[in-house]
């Protein structure tokens, strides 16, 4: 099967001919609009390895992520990242292409954080290897967390090694209201304290919480925090954007920025997540006022989803950094031929 | 390009006392914790400003002169190896600490500011830095960058890769570059996991953004005793299997208590044939539940032995051994060597049972401690440099130990970095693609290779040469094979 992958890449760079890198397509809105003659991975599936005691497991990249996850479940583990899937038919590999992490992310750490090792098959159609399984390597550039959310432009992911957590024993989620500067201070604060806070969100005056780990902390914890408790089914939808705060057809906007900033002035309505460092907008601002906005506060403002992308779905690096990955993607694709432009505007 | 025209190229921004060149200046800067590569740098910088250093590097970069970044030089794989027919750039002077904001839990600090001292200056706020390398009171939070240095405690808060948010820095010709920051997930590329760990050949970093964490009420640790080294090892697998991530799970083996007891008197069972530590760290809520679980996997796992630190002051004699290893087993023997190699923890009894062998094989002898649940093995080589042979069986012994690593699937270095030292073994752990593309990554921020030449990365000619010797000895197991 990797044969057959390389083959198409060395076919489609000979002709120098676009191809979009695709699993599953659950994350087709996301990025600039994708264009090429799509290259399916779902073909290049299961797992590699994975053995409990190790806390990592190694699986190919069409591996659907439920399938993976599910797996993990059966032996109390997880991804700690606890990525979205925004549809049943994502893959393992589109989920580290996109380096989209979830509700943990702020207490966890990201995506990126937990790869430890990749197999790639750059633009000329050679199969490489880099980092391993291991917890610790510091041989070599870390060229596998330098994959993950490069959607697909700098290789096809064939197969990825990710560190993995036990699932927490015990987890409760807790509600309290708090307007919105009340409710980043608290979060804040928490985030300072030895407190098994694994998620915080914000919205409509309501503070969600919620708290994991050993049974005894979480009871010490949430008598500490108060509130009342709720379902913990609510970060599920948060972090597949199913809750009701996502609907509605004003363009989706993803606001990351220091997490102690004060409540920003936009229009629409806000959901806020990582204890204010993400900040969701559904808002019909025009795309250079929410990035002059974010710019300000020493943030980015990217458009998650929205019908017409034309602003870019990124913020534009600076020019030295524009140059340093313009000449990175070309030395892993020389071509220019995976996903071109759905990261980085083409020349 | 000779050294009289690079101190003058540097004359006309840098005071005198910033350019030292005369022998007998350059001379402490020779080496950095690697001893055994010396070489005198032709001059050495010590800017004091970040328009400084953005000078030397626009000055270098124009005289096409190679530029050596430098922390405290604590490194032990000759990373700070200076260049003899160029710059040695000192971040030495940027010691300040420019922001501790507690409610963000971040420090924003220079390099040169030692790694122990932002946990201090995190302190009245309940917060510390986590990252503890073991010579976290001298080195510096620059190198720690470079090296992408772990400690104790890595398996539960990572690694400097984990806790560093940003850097800013400059680019060998002396462009400003700011990658990541306090906004979590810059889009683009994620520059920032490139260059930690990068030992500093991409750029040179003058301002580090660091994620300070809530210092955990208490910690305990068990020291738990067995009689048999394999037993230990399956221990630590016994207690991941668990669902426990301990804050610490370090092991020694007898050679190494035996070696830190004389030293330091930290209460370890001589008896045993392998101690481990297993630390649990939270709320005490928490930790007293975690202790009894940990307890529990032991027992069953053989341990002969447990004691639990009753008070801080024990738990930091327990640790005080661990930490004291190096420079207790410096007393015993005239010089010792360190690898640094990481596998998967379940191959742990076959690759100490390796190194028994290879100890039989070279005669000398090899004490083991290690980062138990991150796989990070320390075997210390003894031996005496005056002797020859002695030196020549102890590089022997290491190459067979680190191939050994990357044959069960680990690497040759996990925390120490490659620098000088295990360059060629990186012929080993990746094949000729892999080199290639790094340095097409070298290529794209470093065109005519000024940063840290010659370190990390070896040169195809350099690998083709290290596996013709290696095969020629019979050692190097199918050099013909692709790696993927």
């Amino acid at each position: 099967m990797i044969e057959s992958l390389q083959e198409r890449i060395r076919d489609a760079a000979s002709r120098r001919s676009a191809l979009r890198l695709r699993g599953g397509g659950s994350k087709d809105f996301y990025g600039n609009a994708p264009r090429g003659e799509i290259l399916d991975t779902r073909g290049h599936a299961g797992i590699v390895d994975y053995e409990p005691t190790e806390l990592v497991v190694t699986a190919r990249c069409g591996t659907p992520l439920s399938e993976l996850e599910n797996l993990l479940e059966r032996n109390r583990q997880c991804l700690p990242f606890e990525p979205p899937h925004f549809a049943a038919s994502a893959t393992l590999g589109g989920c580290v292409a996109a380096g989209l992490s979830g509700p943990r992310r702020a207490s966890a750490g990201a995506l990126r954080d937990f790869v430890l090792g990749v197999k790639l098959i750059d633009g000329r159609g050679e199969a490489l290897s880099f980092g391993g399984q291991v917890m610790k390597n510091v041989a070599g550039y870390d060229v596998s967390r330098l994959i993950a959310g490069s959607l697909g432009t700098l290789g096809l992911i064939a197969e990825v090694s990710l560190k993995l957590a036990p699932t927490p024993p015990e987890e409760i989620t807790l509600q309290l209201e708090a307007p919105q500067a009340r409710a980043l201070e608290l979060m804040n604060r928490w985030a300072g304290q030895p407190l098994p806070v694994s998620a915080t969100a914000w919205h409509g005056d309501e503070l969600m919480v919620r708290l994991s780990g050993a049974e005894p902390a979480v009871r010490a914890a949430a008598a500490a925090i108060g509130g009342e408790s709720i379902d913990n089914a609510f970060w599920e939808g948060v972090r597949e954007h199913a809750d009701g705060f996502f609907a509605g057809d004003e363009p989706l906007w993803r606001l990351s920025l220091p997490s102690t900033s004060p409540p920003l002035a936009l229009e629409g309505r806000q959901l806020i997540e990582w204890n204010g460092g993400l900040r969701w907008l559904k808002s019909k601002m025009p795309a250079h006022a929410v990035r002059e906005t974010l710019h300000r506060a020493k943030g980015y403002a990217t458009l998650f989803r929205a019908a017409d992308k034309s602003a870019g779905c990124f913020a534009p690096p600076g020019p030295v950094l524009e140059r340093l990955q313009r000449q990175l993607k070309s030395a892993f694709d020389p071509a220019g031929i995976f996903n071109p432009g759905r990261l980085h505007a083409e020349r | 390009m000779n050294s009289r025209d690079v101190v003058a190229a540097l004359r006309e921004f840098l005071p005198e006392r910033a350019i030292l060149h005369a022998e007998e200046d350059t001379r402490p800067y020779e080496c950095d914790g690697l001893t055994a590569y010396r070489q005198l740098p032709m001059v050495v910088a010590l800017p004091e400003t970040v328009e400084q250093v953005q000078r030397i590097l626009k000055a270098c970069s124009a005289l096409k002169v190679p530029v050596v970044p430098r922390g405290a030089g604590t490194g032990l794989s000759g990373g700070a190896l200076p260049p003899d027919d160029g710059v040695l750039l000192s971040m030495a002077k940027f010691m300040r600490a420019l922001r501790i904001d507690p409610l963000a839990r971040v420090a924003v600090v220079q390099p040169g500011v030692r790694n122990a001292v932002v946990s201090e200056l995190a302190a009245p706020y309940g917060l510390y830095y986590a990252p503890d390398p073991s010579s976290q009171i001298a080195c510096t939070i620059g190198g720690n960058v470079s090296e992408n240095s772990g400690g104790v405690h890595c398996l539960k808060y990572g690694l400097t890769l984990h806790n560093v948010l940003g850097v800013r820095g400059f680019t060998i010709d002396g462009e400003p570059i700011e990658l990541g920051g306090e906004a979590p997930d810059a889009p683009g590329y994620d520059l920032l996991a490139l260059t930690i760990g990068s030992e500093g050949m991409l750029m040179v970093v003058t301002e580090v953004t660091l994620k300070l964490l809530p210092k955990p009420q208490c910690a305990r640790v068990i020291m738990a005793s067995f009689d048999d080294v394999e037993k230990a090892g399956a221990a630590v697998a016994d207690v991941i299997a668990a669902g426990i991530v301990p804050a610490g799970l370090e092991m020694m083996d007898r050679p190494a208590t035996h070696a830190v007891e004389q030293f330091v008197h930290a209460g370890y069972d001589l008896q045993a044939a392998a101690i481990l530590l297993c630390e649990s760290d939270g709320t005490s809520e928490e930790v007293d539940d975690e202790i009894a679980r940990m307890k529990a996997v032991l027992e069953r796992a053989g341990a002969t032995r447990m004691t639990v630190s009753r008070d801080e002051a024990e738990r930091l004699r327990f640790w005080s051994g661990r930490k004291a290893a190096f420079p207790a087993v410096g007393r015993i023997s005239p010089d010792y060597y360190c690898m640094d190699g990481t596998i998967p923890r379940k191959r742990l009894g076959e690759v100490l049972t390796f190194i028994a062998a290879m100890e039989q094989k070279y005669q000398l002898r090899c004490p083991n401690v290690f980062h138990a649940g991150d796989g990070n093995l320390h075997p210390l080589i003894l031996f005496d440099a005056n002797d020859t042979d002695q030196l020549h069986r102890t590089e022997q012994f290491a190459a067979e130990v680190l191939e050994k690593c990357v044959e069960v699937g680990g690497t040759i270095t996990g925390e120490h970095g490659v620098g000088v030292e295990k360059i060629n073994q990186m012929c080993v752990q990746f094949g000729a693609r892999e080199l290639a593309l790094f340095r097409a990554v070298k290529h794209a921020f470093d065109p005519h290779g000024l940063l840290n030449p010659g370190k990390a990365i070896p040169t195809l000619a350099r690998c083709s040469e290290y596996g013709g010797m290696r095969v020629h000895g019979g050692k190097l197991p199918h050099a013909e094979l692709p790696r993927f």
